[in-house]
């Protein structure tokens, strides 16, 4: 038995198929995955990310602490509540983890990274922060709730009821805490607008019922992964880990060189691959033939050597195979895919695929 | 609990195999097979008048986690497939039993059908799995 969320009686009772992921025990869909990603793209949809790891992190080095952790700079969040995509480096410059900041205090920044790299996570934070004198807490006592699709915030606001007035006028990538310890993001993993909601695990269950009651659908694993390939999102231990840099990774426009004098972790080195020239990236492959692009199939580029797919799956929207691949940098617009001896031809495109339920490749 | 119906046959891959009255023989996947796969978004389906070996591999299924072979649970000749699986794959998921049939062989030797499992046999292997 693997570790369970404060809404794990929910998804068996909804008939969610259980897996195990990163040692939780998670729905991978409620019946049909394809139906789920659906309705996300059309109406809205609900899913328990409570697995992930909230961190709170207090003190008045704060900022400072931040500033040299992640490769982002949290000095670009200067509104209480403004939200950050950062990558976490280690001195060789590779992907410890991808994470949100979200600025609320001067004194006090919240954190969310990932389920399965918890344990190396914290101990990396930890040890980083020992110079800091800051406060990390871990909020297990929390549970997080994603709704997404363009009518999650309409079906959202009617469950917060007085409360919504906080978050109505929300910016994207900002975060409002209300009252009895909950805090809306209009943050997500989808492509689509709605919020990722923090709140305290014991009312998880009723807060999710309520959603359910809008006519948001429960989503598994397996919709959140295909929805957010098609978003162009990055997942953490497929499409980059600690062997691959940021500039490998797609994720380069994460990396803040300014101002120069910042010197986070893995700067060194990832400073000095950028001025040699990064010789991988991370592209969008789309196949318009029969059949599903799978992780760690070959490409083959025609005068280079080859590359390989870090995520693969089948696109709903779009009714046909995408797939993430790092490639030589001077790949083309083209390329081929080694599928069961079968060597098909892709096209090279720029990520996302499909953003706001409509397609953009 | 997956559906097995009593009235067919099955093989240790997940094969079903229905005799028809004309002799011929209609061959899909099980209930078990397309909850194990999840949402199918592919088949490839064998070419009508081609022939294959007990246990030749002759059709793919591929869902959107995993792609499996079909293979053809005794030897024979492909008369028929599924044309509608090509637009439609989920038919598989919906009605593996019934409209999600894949395709049709007379076959070589029809007492090789005492060779495949029973619905008891088939319903203990799945059992056995888990």
């Amino acid at each position: 038995m693997g570790k369970r969320t404060a809404l794990y009686a929910t998804h068996v009772t909804a008939g969610g198929k259980i897996v195990d992921f990163g040692g939780w025990d998670m729905p991978l869909n409620y019946g049909s995955q394809i139906d789920e990603h659906h309705q996300v793209r059309k109406a809205a949809g609900l899913f328990d990310v409570s697995h992930m790891t909230i961190l709170d992190i207090r003190g008045a080095n704060t900022r400072a602490f931040l500033r040299k952790l992640l490769a982002n700079n949290v000095d670009r969040l200067k509104q209480p509540g403004k939200a950050l995509y950062s990558c976490m480096l280690n001195e060789a410059g590779g992907v410890i983890d991808d994470l949100i900041v979200y600025f609320l205090t001067d004194d006090w920044f919240r954190m969310v990274v990932n389920a399965a790299t918890r344990e190396k996570d914290l101990a990396w934070i930890n040890q980083q922060a020992k110079t800091f004198n800051v406060d990390i807490t871990v909020r297990d006592d929390l549970a997080m709730i994603a709704i997404q699709g363009p009518q999650a915030r309409d079906m959202a606001h009617a469950v917060l009821g007085k409360q919504a007035e906080k978050v109505h006028e929300l910016g994207a990538f900002f975060m409002a805490i209300l009252d009895n310890d909950i805090a809306v993001a209009r943050t997500g993993y989808t492509g689509e607008d709605g919020y990722e909601i923090m709140l305290p695990a014991t009312q998880a269950a009723t807060f999710w019922q309520q959603l359910t009651a809008q006519g948001a659908r429960p989503c598994g694993l397996g919709a959140r992964d295909t929805l957010r390939l098609e978003a162009g999102m990055n997942l953490y231990g497929s499409d980059m880990d600690e062997t691959t840099s940021p500039l490998e990774s797609g994720l380069s426009w994460t990396v803040a060189w300014e101002p120069a004098d910042r010197d986070f972790i893995g700067r060194n080195v990832i400073e000095q691959q950028k001025q040699q020239g990064v010789k991988a990236k991370l592209v969008g492959l789309l196949m318009d033939d029969k059949g599903v692009l799978r992780n760690h199939q070959k490409v083959l580029i025609d005068g280079l050597d080859g590359g390989e797919i870090t995520s693969g799956s089948f696109s709903p929207t779009l009714g046909k195979a995408i797939a993430f691949a790092r490639v030589p940098a001077s790949v083309s617009d083209h390329a081929k895919v080694d599928m069961r001896g079968r060597q098909v031809v892709v096209r090279v495109v720029k990520p996302p695929f499909v953003r706001n339920g409509k397609a953009c490749v | 609990m997956s559906k097995v119906p009593n009235e067919l046959r099955y093989t240790k891959s997940h094969e079903w195999i229905r005799k028809e009255s004309d002799g011929t023989l209609t061959i899909g996947i099980t209930d078990h097979a397309q909850e194990l796969l999840g949402d199918l978004v592919y088949v490839e389906a064998p070419d009508v008048g081609t022939s294959y070996e007990t246990g030749e591999d002759c059709a793919v299924v591929e869902s959107v986690k995993a792609a499996s072979d079909v293979y053809a649970p005794l030897a024979g000749e492909v008369i028929e497939v599924n044309t509608t699986l090509a637009d439609t794959p989920e038919i598989i998921n919906k009605d593996p039993f019934g409209a999600g049939w894949i395709f049709k062989i007379k076959p070589e030797y029809i007492g090789e059908l005492d060779d495949m499992l029973d619905a008891k046999a088939y319903s203990a292997q799945i059992a056995a799995e888990h």
